[in-house]
Parts: C-alpha cells; structure tokens; sequence
C-alpha cells in the first residue's frame, strides 16, 4: 500500500495494540503463528473485532463477531468511514497533513447510511455504528485481512477501502496503528518482494520505469521488457486462446488450485509444453511433459525467508535432498546455462547479495547481519540500518517526508455468481488448520483433528432441505457439480454454506467455484460462488 | 473461546448448584441474531476466577464433578474443559470421578496419627474411609472430614477442642476477644469488645500513617517467612494508583498448624477489619480472604461476618461512612497444601491450578490479576489492629527487639492440654510447654517438631532456646508457623519423618522437577532400611536449590534436622 507491498506493522504492535480488527481472515486456523501473536494482544487488554461471514474459530476469541453477507465487504467499510465522518471522529490533522482526496472519499460514502450497510451486509445498525466508533477512538488500532477481503472480483476495491478507514482515523504510519495483510505461508511475502509479480523486478521495482529497469539491466547484463507480463488469471485466458503454449510451473499445483479447475485442467492440457518443478507428483505435474523433482526449500536447501511482518531470515540445509531432487536454485542455473548464460555455480548468498544490489531495500541485509539480528525487516536500507518494525512513519512526519496517502474511493459491487431460485445457497471456502492448500503437502500425514471434508450448512438450511449429518448431496454450481456428505455448522448463518479445498481428490470444490477474478489483481472470486445442494438417496430421516 | 464440549451436560440440580454459586452472571457468550455474537476472551478472563467456585458447587451438588456439569460449567465461563479438568484435578477434595455419596476422609497425619489407633468416634461408619493429610484439628483429634453430597463437608472430632489460653505479661491481644465472655462471632458483640477502633483510627490517620505505624511496630509476617509487613505494605502502597488487591492467607495447611483456625472460628470480624484497614492504607477496593476448603466453620463464619460487616456499613461503598470503597470476597480452598504458597493461591483464585509462579516478579508488583497486591497470614493481619489501636511503640513492648509482638503457637501431640496459647516472642520453648501442661504420654519428652512438616525436631537438650526469629534461626531452629509438636519417648521418630516426607510427596504440585522427582524419591529412601544418607544428602540440595517455591525449598529441612540431632 502506498507504494510498498507489505504489511505495515510488525508482530509485537498486535501485542500492545488497542483494538485489533480480523476482517475476512481466520487466522486461527490459516495463520496460527500470527493468531499466537494477537492472542498476546487480546491477553495483554486489545478488544478483537471479527469481520467474517462465518463465525470461525477465530471470531470465537473476538470480543465481537460481525457476519457481514459473504461480498458486502465496501458496503460495511464506506459506511464505517461516513459514520467516522458523521460523528466527528475524523482524524483532522493526520487527514490534512498526510493525505489527498478526503473531500471526494467523504462524499463517496455519503450514501452509505447506517441503515443502508445494514441492509446490505445484515449487520445490525448498532453494531456497525459501535464498530465505527471503536476504530475511531481507540488510541492505537490493527486492521487485518486475508483471502476474505482479496479473494473477490472486488478484492483490490476491497483493499482499499479497508485503506480508506485508515487514513481517515490516522490508523497507520505510527506504533501499534497498522494494516496488515496476512501471509498464507512462511515466504508469500518474500515470493512478491523477490519479483514473483507480472509488474514488478525484486524488491517491487516498477518495470514500466525506464530509470529501475537499467539498474538492473546493468547488473543482469540484459534486456528486460518494458510491458508487464500475465498474472495467473490472464495466462489461463492466454492459454484457452491459444496465446500462451508453453508453461514452467514451479512449486504450484493450479490443476486443483485453480477456479473452476476442470476448465484449467483442460488449458494445461492443451498446451504445447508444460514443465513442472515440485517437491510431489502433482496433479498438475501429472498433466506435464517434464517434471523436475525439486528439494524442500525447508530444511533441504540454503536462502532466506520473509514473513508477515516483512521479515527477512535464514533457512539453512540441514540434510541431503533424497532421490533425484535438486535445489530449486541449481535447476534455475543449470538451464540458464543450456539457454547459453554460465552464471557459475549456485550459491545462495552470491544471489542474494545480488539481489541486494539491485533492491534498496534489502541492501542492509547481509548474511551475516542476518544471522546477528535473527532476520531484519526490510526496508534496510544499509548495513547500519536495523529494518523497519513499521512502514509509512513518513507520514506523521513534519514536514511529510514523500508523496501524501491517497484516499482512493471505491462502490460496492455484489459478487458476480448471483444467487438465485436455481442456486439459493451462497458458498464460501476457506482453510482449516492442519490442511494447507490443495493438500500436496498436508494430505500425506495424518492429524487427530482432522475433520475431513464435507459441506457445512446451517442447521435452518439442512432442515429445509431435509438433511443431516452425514447426508449424501449434490452440490451444482452454474459451472459443475460434485458429490459431497453434509455437515451441520451451528455457528452458520443461515443461506451460507461453507467448504475447504484442502482434499481435490475427495471433492472437486474448485469444479464450483466461479472463475470471475479482479481485473486489478487477478484473484478470482473463490469466496461467493452461487450453489444448489441436493440430497442423493431420498431423504433424510431425523433418527428418534 | 472455540470450545469442543463431548455431549454430556449439567443435570437440572447441578445446574441450579452452578447459578447459585455464580449469581446470575449469564452464558459468557450472547448472541444476537444470526449476525453479531458478543464474547471473546476479555469477557471469558473476566470470569476465570469464578471457575473454582462453580467446581465446589458441582461437588457439593452431585458429590464429584461430572462431565456433564463440567461441560455446562465451561459453557458459562467459557473455559477450555480440558483446562478446567486439570484444574479440578489438581484439588484432593474435587472428585472427577464417580464417588461414593458419603466420603470420609481420615487424618493420619504427624498429631492425629498419634491418637489413631481409637477411630471410632463421633459415630462414623469408617469402612471405607481414605486418609487425610493435616485437617487443622491437632488440638481435638483425632479427626476426620466428612464430604456428602447435597450436604455441607463436615469436620469431626474426637474430642472437643481445648480453649484457647494465654500466657501474655502484657496481657492478651489477638486472643483478647476471643478468651473473653462475650461472643465475639456477632457484630454486636465485636463492637462490644472494642472491635472497629482499629478501622477508625486506620481513617482517621490517613494510609500514609497507617502505614508509617505497621513499618514502626516492625512487625514481622507469621506465616512462615517473617517478612517486614510494612515493607509489603508500602511496596504496594508506592506503585500507580490503578487496580490492586489484598489478600488474606488462610489457607492455613502446614501439618500442626491451626491457629489462624481458632482467629477464624471465633473471632472472624478481626480478620475483615484488618484486612479492611490494609486495603485502605495500599489504595485497594478488593480484598480476598482464601480459606482452607477444610475449614467448614471458619468460612460459614466468615461469610456471616462478611454480610454483617456490609449491612453494617463497614465494607461497601463507603467504609464506615468515609469516601473510601472497599469489599471482600469469600474464596474456598480444594484441599491443596500448596495453595497456602502466595502465588499458588493467587493462581488458585484466579481459576488456575494452584502453581507457584516464578518469582520474582513479587506479588507487590504482579500479584492477583496481574495487579500489585499485598498477601499476608491471617495471624499477621490481625495484628495490625492492635499496632493501631496501641500504637506502634506500645505495640512493640511484648517481644523482642528483632521480634516485637506476641505469637501464637499451636500445642499438640504428647502435651497435656493442646491448644493455641499466645506467648510474648522470646518466650522458652520450656514455658510454652511448661504452660500447656508439659508431656503427656509417657511423660518422657524425646522431640519437639516446631514449625510443621517443614520444620525442624528440637531435642529436649534445646528447651531453653528463646522463641524468637533470630533466637530460634540463631541455634539452627525455626519458628514457621507456630507449630510446636511434643513427641514422648514411646514414639518411633522415623515415622514421624517418613510421614512427612509422604506429605511432601503427595502436595507437590509436580510443576518443577527437582520437587515432584525428589519428594517422591525421599519417599522410597526412608522407606529402605538402610538409609542411603549421601543420597538423602544430594535429593536435599537440589529440592532446596533448585525448587520453585517454598514446598520443594523446604521439603528436606526435616529428614535434615532429624539427621543432624542423631533422631533418625
């Protein structure tokens, strides 16, 4: 935000914080690390907020769950800003010093009365009144969000309003006051900040600016093209067309990952060559012309990797790698060789010092300085510099150090898979905690709280449709159906209905899911997809 | 919280036992709608505390702790029932399993067993009875508690209980009350007896002075550790206006003790305007008054007490009609000998397993909730009102220089009248015994044991040692918490200290090693015939280096006295 991909704030603000507001994130469950860290908040006297559809096991530790209707995330965040606004809790100097465009954000949200976001999102007035006021008053606050916020065709909208709240109450930029999105493994954050984005070079350099392109073109001794490529939504639509036929797939399984995965498994498919790099079998490596057997980068090769809070660390090796399986590092090199470019022998640090070279941000960051410190969060800028526990302090700086924060004003928008008389129920995924992901990892252990899959529905739900624990349906989207056992969830709103992903094998979800994604993020709309369940074998009978 | 509850919940009577002992506190979680559910972990710490409390209603009820009332007992806390089990657990007198609706539990500890061989009394059935760890009784054993369910826990005796007595120059103090013939047990009577200056001069002279005259009188704690009280006092006193608590300790275990018993029982208003007078002077609106769960009839007192003080405008809102708030809660001990160690009770109130917490942080900075608090002996407390009402000066006229005050001591074993005896500090461990009668029995003294079964054995080679903290620390003896113990000469003094060494083993909370592992294997060597004393040496000095708390630290102090006197 503002320029810098990360979180703003670092672990022990959650500990100290005020209020700590969880919106679209269990991360109880997903991010248990974190969770551990914000426990530390709630015991030492924070009030926690839940913002989420379903009330999850993390929304059982808030002091307050709001289930807001699965999309209504802009109609609840603008009414929040308008009644910050109404109430004369706007933070006035922080607005006039460090932002632009409060005038056009204020008359945005306008419309978004009380009782206009509470029809929307379902969320009593009252409440999203006190929540407004909370945020507003508390003296330092935390807004977190995950898949919840970003995984709609309104994510990046989403985002930003989320944004717009902390601008307009200060809520960033100082110790303890932040927004945080939370990353879904050891290393998303590093993933991004290394220049796994279609727009960015490592350390989010802008590819389009002719000035950051030669600092590296200097150093990679190359050409790098000026347009930014595809994220993954649009090489999928590449692919359908025809544009796109060859695909090297490292450490990611879109065959099952990927929304309304039968259409993806059918451009993977199709294409002329597809080379997968993974520690497992894939479904997508199934689907591939050559599968390079990788090591683990955990325990089985050397790097460093980057958290939630934008910290940098070490990994080291510690055993062989088994088989055939190479570091992902040696792969890279050796193929860089057959393409002609000897770039010597692999070696991590020699590749992240020259990653220092080029990101600014990293450059403070030697091994050695790592292993010191026990990881620095970046930016760090040299080797006096001991990384930045918070971003955007500029801000608050007088005068403002850099270009102000713009409020940037955004419309609700429900999501794209209406319901309907022909598919009634909305679903929703997410994750649970021992499973990750599609499973590749997770699914070869075995775990004592392990509930399996199934669908989860509200009990009102489950008795409309005469089913119970354990009922066979079938569960159609407008794209596929699957096969599924019900599950009843007391803690489901009624009209929602709720599954993972972690088991593709057992239950296609993904065949449901919708394949609309945001156009300025590429994330599909994995959280609302419009079904119709249906029991198989007659129906169920309440057992006396 | 997100609980996972099996599917057993309360009956409709441990239900009812759950409200009446919570209040109408309502489910920790509330929900509104199917869109907004108000609880969470502040709303769930908030009513931690009521956890211990809502486990004896459950025994009371039902005579165990049934899953089901566990679950529900959870559900309106919103604790874990796991967490809640194991807190359950950790107390001798909670059931988590089925039990018989009558229990009878026995005394065979260091008194008592000296009396067992006649347990037909008081017209118990003791078929099935199990035994007990020190009940408090030593001076009217042999004893027994009697838990059935649906019924209040009982304790009988063999024999009634001797009349306090005292042997103070300076005449009586914290026994005045209760040797005199009026009933002091009544606000009316209390009052008659004096009771309230003490409180109204504590208002009148502001807690600064209150303060200065508890340092002034150098009155030391009585519960063990003879810490300056007003020292404590002022360390709370000096730390950020904010929420702080006062505690009283009455969880009094330590085998032979039973004084703060008598105070209790008989003279209950002296403990609540003290405790009272110490909540004012270090700026606390809540004080705590922890009772051993044995004690039956010192907590119905106190509970009498406790309404009548507030009826009587002595504890509310306005204390005595000045603008200071102030109340006491009632809280009932498991039966857990660790619990009398000060953070171990501050856990137990808290709902936790009785503990004892790293130190430091101390209780004056860290203590209750995480709050400043003073914690001090009923003993101690209660001496405070006389330091008011005295004066500092006055006050320290009985005692010793290093040890200003009277004492109360606790008579029991082979002596012929047992009882609680108040002596000025200083007095000869020869005049306490000459003055309860000198040695019954066989009439031949072979040991005292002074200060319980974490104390020492003092032959009758020591009777002229002076009774004071430094005289008695000066020739290798302590005065902990008042105990003096009489042994003839018909008693097999191995089995006094194997006795205790199974106390010890059996109150461990097993949190650190060098406790669970070496009480438990001090056990095993005085249970061989040959005694292993270079072993018995090392297990010593680690429990006593390397323990948490007071338990371990002290756990071999008596298998070393018993040694180094040639007893053993």
């Amino acid at each position: 935000m503002f320029g810098a991909g990360g979180g703003t704030s670092s672990y022990r603000e959650i500990e100290t914080t005020e209020l700590i507001v969880l919106w679209g994130s269990n991360a109880r469950e997903a991010h248990p690390i974190f969770f551990h860290h914000l426990l530390k908040g709630v015991r030492n006297g924070a009030r926690l907020y839940t913002v989420d559809p379903r009330r999850t096991s993390s929304a059982k530790w808030a002091d307050v769950w709001l289930g807001l209707d699965v999309g209504s995330d802009i109609a609840l965040a603008n009414a929040l800003g308008r009644e910050i606004i109404r109430a004369g809790l706007v933070h006035d100097d922080f607005v006039r010093h460090a932002t632009i465009g409060f005038d056009e954000y204020a008359a945005s949200v306008e419309p978004w009365t009380l009782d206009r976001a509470a029809a929307v999102t379902r969320i009593p007035a009252a409440h999203i009144e006190a929540l407004a006021h909370e945020y507003a008053n508390a003296r330092t606050a935390q807004l977190c969000w995950t898949l919840g916020i970003t995984e709609h065709h309104t994510g990046v909208d989403n985002v930003l309003a989320l944004i717009n709240l902390a601008l307009v109450t200060g809520h960033v930029g100082r110790f303890g006051s932040g927004l945080v999105p939370l990353r879904g493994q050891n290393n998303v954050q590093g993933g991004g900040d290394m220049g796994a984005l279609p727009n960015r070079l490592p350390g989010f350099g802008d590819l389009t600016d002719p000035a950051v392109r030669a600092r590296f073109e200097t150093v990679w001794r190359g050409r790098i093209p000026s347009v930014p490529g595809w994220h993954l939504s649009e090489m999928f639509e590449a692919m359908h067309r025809g544009a796109l036929r060859a695909l090297w797939v490292i450490g990611e399984n879109p065959a099952d990952s990927e929304a309304d995965a039968e259409h993806a498994r059918a451009a993977l498919g199709a294409l002329d060559t597809l080379v997968v790099q993974d520690l497992y079998l894939t479904r997508t490596a199934e689907l591939a012309d050559v599968v390079l057997p990788a090591a683990a980068a955990w325990a089985e090769s050397e790097g460093t990797v980057t958290n939630s809070e934008r910290r940098v660390q070490r990994v080291r090796k510690a055993i062989e790698a088994p088989g055939g399986a190479r570091d992902d590092l040696a792969i890279v090199f050796d193929l860089a060789q057959r393409l002609g470019h000897d770039w010597g022998p692999p070696d991590a640090e020699r590749t992240w010092d020259e990653l220092r070279s080029v990101s600014p941000n990293h450059a403070g960051m030697s091994y050695r300085r790592l292993d010191e410190h026990g990881g620095l969060p970046w930016p760090c800028l040299d080797e006096q510099d001991p990384g930045s526990e918070f971003l955007h302090g500029r801000l608050w700086a007088r005068p403002r150090i850099g270009a102000a924060a713009p409020f940037v004003p955004v419309e609700w928008r429900p999501p794209l898979d209406e319901l309907s008389e022909e598919f009634p129920l909305r679903l929703t995924t997410g994750r649970v905690l021992d499973s990750f992901n599609t499973g590749v990892q997770t699914e070869r252990f075995v775990s004592p709280i392990r509930g399996g899959h199934a669908l989860d529905l509200a009990p009102t739900d489950a008795a409309a449709l005469g089913v119970g624990d354990g009922t066979r349906v079938r569960v159609s989207s407008r794209r596929g159906a699957i096969e599924m056992d019900v599950r009843i969830d007391h803690d489901l709103p009624a009209g929602l209905a709720f599954t993972t992903f972690h088991f593709p094998e057992l239950a296609d979800v993904n065949e449901l899911t919708s394949d609309a994604w945001d156009p300025k993020s590429g994330t599909a709309e994995f959280k609302a997809t419009a079904i119709r369940v249906e029991p198989l074998a007659g129906r169920f009978v309440e057992s006396s | 919280m997100d609980l996972h509850l099996g599917p057993e919940r309360a009956s409709a009577a441990e239900l009812a036992a759950i409200q009446r002992a919570l209040g109408e506190i309502g489910p920790a979680v509330l929900t509104h709608g199917d869109r907004v559910v108000v609880g969470g972990s502040r709303r769930a710490q908030e009513r931690r505390h009521l956890l211990l409390p809502g486990l004896w209603a459950l025994q009371d009820a039902a005579g165990w702790i049934s899953p089901g009332g566990l679950n529900s007992l959870c559900i309106t806390l919103d604790v874990p029932p796991a967490e809640a089990y194991g807190v359950a657990s950790f107390y001798d007198l909670l059931s988590t399993e089925a039990a018989p609706p009558v229990i009878v539990r026995v005394c065979d500890d260091l008194a008592c067993r000296l009396r067992n061989d006649d347990l037909e009394f008081a017209g118990l059935d003791l078929g099935e009875h199990r035994s007990s760890p020190c009940l408090g009784q030593c001076d009217r054993g042999a004893a027994a508690l009697v838990q059935t369910a649906g019924a209040p826990i009982r304790v009988v005796t063999q024999r009634a209980g001797a009349s306090p007595v005292i042997e103070a120059p300076t005449g009586a103090r914290l026994l005045r009350r209760i040797c005199s013939e009026v009933d002091a047990t009544t606000m009316t009577g209390y009052r008659a007896l004096g009771g309230l200056a003490a409180l109204e001069r504590a208002i009148g002279l502001g807690p600064d002075l209150v303060i200065e005259a508890v340092t002034g009188s150098g009155l030391l704690g009585r519960g063990g550790a003879a810490f300056p009280t007003g020292v404590k006092w002022r360390a709370v006193a000096d730390e950020p206006a904010g929420e702080k608590h006062v505690v009283a300790n009455a969880d009094e275990s330590e085998p032979g003790t039973f004084k703060d018993r008598v105070l209790m029982e008989h003279d209950p208003f002296a403990l609540v305007e003290a405790l009272t007078i110490c909540g004012l002077a270090v700026g606390a609106e809540q004080g705590w008054i922890y009772v051993r769960g044995e004690y039956a009839i010192a907590l119905e007192r106190l509970a009498v007490a406790l309404d009548a003080a507030r009826a009587a405008g002595m504890l509310g809102a306005a204390v005595l009609g000045s603008d200071r708030r102030f109340d006491i809660e009632l809280r009932r001990g498991g039966g857990a000998y660790i619990c009398g160690e000060e953070t171990a009770l501050l856990e137990s109130i808290e709902g936790f397993r009785g503990e004892p917490r790293n130190k430091p942080p101390f209780p004056t900075t860290h203590g209750l909730f995480g709050k400043p608090t003073v914690i001090n002996n009923v003993e101690t407390l209660v001496n405070v009102l006389d330091v008011l009402v005295l004066g500092p000066e006055e006050w320290r006229r009985a005692g010793t220089i290093g040890s200003p005050g009277t004492r109360l001591f606790c008579l029991s074993g082979h002596v012929t009248r047992p009882g609680v005896y108040e002596h000025p500090l200083g007095v000869t461990l020869r005049q306490v015994i000459d003055d309860a009668g000198g040695t019954s029995g066989t009439g031949t003294l072979q040991a005292v044991l002074l200060g319980g079964a974490a104390g020492v054995l003092a032959g009758p080679d020591q009777l002229d040692v002076p009774l004071s903290f430094e005289g008695a620390r000066e020739h290798g003896l302590t005065l902990g918490s008042g105990v003096v113990m009489l042994f003839d000469d018909s008693v097999e003094l191995r089995g006094v200290v194997e006795r205790a060494a199974r106390f010890f083993a059996h109150e461990s909370c097993g949190q650190c090693v060098p406790c669970r592992v070496g009480t438990q294997r001090q056990v095993e060597i005085l249970a061989r015939d040959e005694i292993d004393g270079g072993l018995l040496d090392d297990l010593d000095r680690v429990m006593t280096d390397a323990s948490i708390c007071g338990l371990g630290q002290t756990a071999a102090s008596l298998v070393r006295s018993a040694r180094a006197g040639g007893l053993l």
